[in-house]
């Protein structure tokens, strides 16, 4: 955030600041900030229906079991954006 | 002198974002596409607990048919919800109105 600030003043007391830079940033910003979120989730659900009793470490059926949730959830991921934005088409069709 | 409180930086960052038609027109785009992918987490969450029993190899078709359905109920819950509030708010205008004063 301090870069973007001092970026701020440097480009208002002088030369012209580089739009297409900040809108880079941001751009990466929002996808690290996108990424997280669904690591986030992602390790709540997988924990949730994986990890039974917390034992001494992960054992192998754990692992198996959060592996196959990954690739599920992200299975569910993408059926869920492709019907949301389905049905926002069809919404803007209607209008 | 009464010293003249300095704008914030988020501040002077929003007048740069909105006065630069450029920034403005990318930020409103960005902030759109963020708002959908906030609720595809939101919804895939949602949809999970009721659709997810055990995670197998893949994704089967019954799992599929209740997330595309869970979706759809969801928005319409939303959008009914909705309605209904904006109906009864109507309705009942000039009550809220004393209320307020």
């Amino acid at each position: 955030m301090d870069g973007f600030g001092s970026d701020f003043s440097a480009g208002a007391s002088g030369g012209k600041m580089d739009t297409g830079t900040i809108m880079e940033q941001v751009k990466v910003q929002i996808a690290v900030a996108n990424a997280q979120e669904l690591l986030q989730r992602m390790t709540d659900k997988c924990f949730k229906k994986c990890i039974g009793k917390p034992g001494s470490s992960l054992d192998n059926s754990e692992q198996k079991c959060i592996a196959m949730c990954m690739d599920r959830y992200m299975d569910a991921w993408n059926t869920v954006s492709r019907t949301y934005n389905s049905r926002l088409q069809r919404e803007r069709a209607r209008m | 002198p009464v010293p003249c409180p300095s704008p914030t930086k988020k501040y002077l960052l929003y007048l740069f974002f909105a006065t630069d038609p450029q920034l403005q027109q990318f930020i409103e785009v960005e902030s759109q596409k963020q708002r959908f992918q906030q609720l595809v987490h939101q919804m895939t969450e949602v949809c999970w607990e009721k659709c997810m029993d055990k995670p197998g190899p893949k994704l089967d078709s019954r799992a599929e048919v209740c997330f595309v359905n869970c979706v759809e109920r969801f928005i319409d819950t939303s959008q009914f919800i909705l309605n209904r509030l904006e109906q009864t708010q109507r309705s009942k205008g000039s009550f809220s109105e004393t209320m307020d004063d």
